[in-house]
């Protein structure tokens, strides 16, 4: 019998403008599982990824522990799912340590200062995404790479069950893609739900559970070792992609 | 706020009270120093009724407009956002504009007019153009819309100004004033307005400065993190909206303060918004102190306006950021 999801999406539908970029999706995510969204441009992953989060005015429902996201309180959602955007940008006046401190910002009582546990809670984050060395300088002075582990820390440091990550490895060299790999398996491990948008195939292979999309829709959803799902991102890739076991690990390939 | 923060607001309040005794003893009747004040009753009027409220409301007015640059460019996420970014200056102008045409016209009209006075008209202009940039943008969801709004009713007003005074040439140089902005006018009563005003809007910037910190990520990751993105963005524009008035209606269109206080704030620290609120406040009410005296010496016993000496400065403070920083300004 499978679990109950951490997060139910049911969407109609989402528009952007005339467009509907999204359509028919009903998504299961389960608890302490790391799921990785793929699929070509313009497959609609973010915008699913949003809707899950709740940002996305859609036609449909989300759910988040069986209640509709939107029934939650602002600070309580947010102490319970953490969202990390693509290539967020912005805050480049604003110390690396101030922005993962945002991460605390749900659990702090308004106006209140930090408290010793925001602080170690930010600490352990940026430990976690080796960028406590760089935590006084701006972020407009940090390069791409370190400006991405800051923000990942920022969302770690929310502490939250669930993790809502779109595109989390851009700029990420492969040292440091594979500490992002660590740290989602360390989080699994505590019981923590991990969705994650990814480019990379090759690290979404590793997930737990993979979903595949194009032009809006759900193709498959399901184990990363199934060969139906193997079939699936042949299929929306247009056969492009050939996919190889090597050491245990599923690796894809583009075919030339 | 870190240790260079405390450091820097440290030195600007030392600067400040330097300034202020400057303020005291500089006039267009001369130099009269803190000794001559116990010596002769004048030269004590002088400094107590002329120059204090003079020197506090450029403090307070800098102070103002200063905030309300920091709230801009944070809200707007845009360093180059200034106070009358939302269409107040031009609000202001015409307001100003149309109190002193009416006053000519008969004592009917004029009687409403005096009343108002041309602070209270200026400040009414100044909140009626915010508030036509906000009902055309249909609120503060979209900040795009908000600035192309802010510039149209910047534009269409400043037009409307420019009619009444090709209209009603005797205005005209009352206007010029205006628009030069000046502190030559304000008085105690100024300062009775533009304190608690500073004091209510800076608690309220300090409440929103967390949101504001989180929407500098994105209003996304902002409401991911709790943040009711609208709500804090009505709050900060009014705020702004506010302070922005009540400086404009007591000083005139002083120009660049708003827009270079906070710059020269985080050219020097890299802090949260609610520290970036209070620096900002100090360092602009500190630049118009300063202006506010140049202006007393520079052509003494005459006055240049000293909104033109805030342009010159703070134009020629801008430049040298620019040329100085490869990237642009941050």
């Amino acid at each position: 019998m499978s679990r109950a999801p951490i997060l139910h999406g049911r969407i109609q539908r989402v528009r952007h403008g005339r467009q509907t970029v999204l359509s028919d999706v009903d998504l299961r995510i389960e608890p302490a599982c790391w799921t990785a969204i793929v699929g070509p441009n313009g497959a609609g992953k973010s915008t699913l990824l949003r809707c899950l989060a709740g940002l996305q005015p859609m036609a449909g429902e989300v759910s988040l522990g069986g209640s509709p996201i939107g029934a939650w309180p602002g600070r309580e959602r947010g102490r319970t799912l953490a969202w990390l955007g693509q290539a967020e940008q912005g805050a480049d006046d604003l110390r690396a340590s101030d922005v993962v401190m945002l991460g605390r910002l749900p659990h702090q009582p308004w106006l209140a200062p930090p408290s010793p546990a925001d602080h170690a809670a930010v600490e352990r984050a940026m430990l976690a995404t080796q960028s406590w060395a760089w935590r006084e300088r701006p972020m407009g002075q940090l390069s791409g790479g370190e400006r991405q582990r800051v923000l990942l820390a920022r969302a770690l440091a929310v502490e939250a069950d669930v993790l809502l990550m779109d595109e989390p490895l851009s700029h990420l060299d492969p040292p440091h893609q594979a500490d992002w790999l660590q740290i989602v398996r360390e989080l699994v491990a505590a019981g923590r739900t991990v969705v994650s948008v990814l480019h990379e195939l090759n690290v979404a292979l590793m997930a737990d559970r993979l979903v595949v999309m194009q032009q809006g829709r759900v193709l498959h959803h399901g184990p990363c070792d199934d060969p139906l799902c193997h079939d699936a991102v042949r299929e929306v890739f247009e056969q492009r992609v050939r996919l190889h076991q090597l050491d245990g690990q599923w690796v894809a390939l583009p075919v030339l | 706020m870190n240790r260079r923060g405390w450091g820097l607001g440290l030195v600007l309040i030392a600067l400040t009270a330097l300034a202020g005794v400057l303020a005291l003893a500089v006039g267009s009747t001369g130099w009269s120093g803190p000794q001559a004040w116990g010596a002769d009753p004048l030269a004590w009027q002088i400094a107590w009724e002329v120059r204090a409220p003079r020197s506090m409301g450029a403090w307070l007015a800098g102070a103002l407009l200063a905030l309300s640059g920091a709230l801009a460019q944070g809200v707007f996420r845009n360093p180059l956002a200034d106070p009358y970014l939302l269409g107040s200056s031009s609000g202001a102008a015409l307001g100003v504009a149309a109190c002193l045409a009416w006053l000519g016209v008969g004592p009917a009209s004029a009687d409403v007019w005096v009343r108002l006075g041309v602070s209270g008209a200026a400040f009414m202009g100044s909140v009626m153009a915010v508030a036509l940039t906000l009902v055309l943008a249909r609120g503060v969801q979209h900040t795009l819309r908000l600035l192309l709004a802010g510039v149209v009713v910047g534009v269409v007003l400043g037009a409307l100004s420019a009619l009444t005074m090709l209209m009603v040439p005797d205005i005209t140089r009352a206007m010029q004033a205006f628009m030069l902005g000046t502190t030559g006018f304000i008085g105690w009563p100024a300062v009775g307005t533009m304190a608690p005003v500073l004091v209510v809007c800076l608690l309220l910037a300090l409440g929103g400065s967390r949101a504001l910190d989180a929407m500098s990520l994105g209003d996304a990751a902002a409401s991911s993190l709790g943040v009711s993105v609208t709500w804090a963005r009505w709050v900060l524009v009014l705020v702004l909206s506010a302070a922005t008035g009540t400086a404009v209606a007591q000083a005139g269109l002083i120009s660049f303060v708003g827009l270079v206080a906070p710059h020269l704030v985080r050219s020097v620290v890299s802090v949260t918004h609610g520290a970036l609120m209070v620096l900002s406040c100090l360092a602009g009410g500190l630049l118009l102190l300063l202006a506010d005296v140049l202006a007393r010496w520079l052509i003494a016993p005459q006055e240049l306006p000293v909104g033109v000496l805030t342009a010159v400065l703070g134009g020629s403070y801008l430049l040298w950021r620019m040329n100085r920083s490869s990237g642009g300004l941050t």
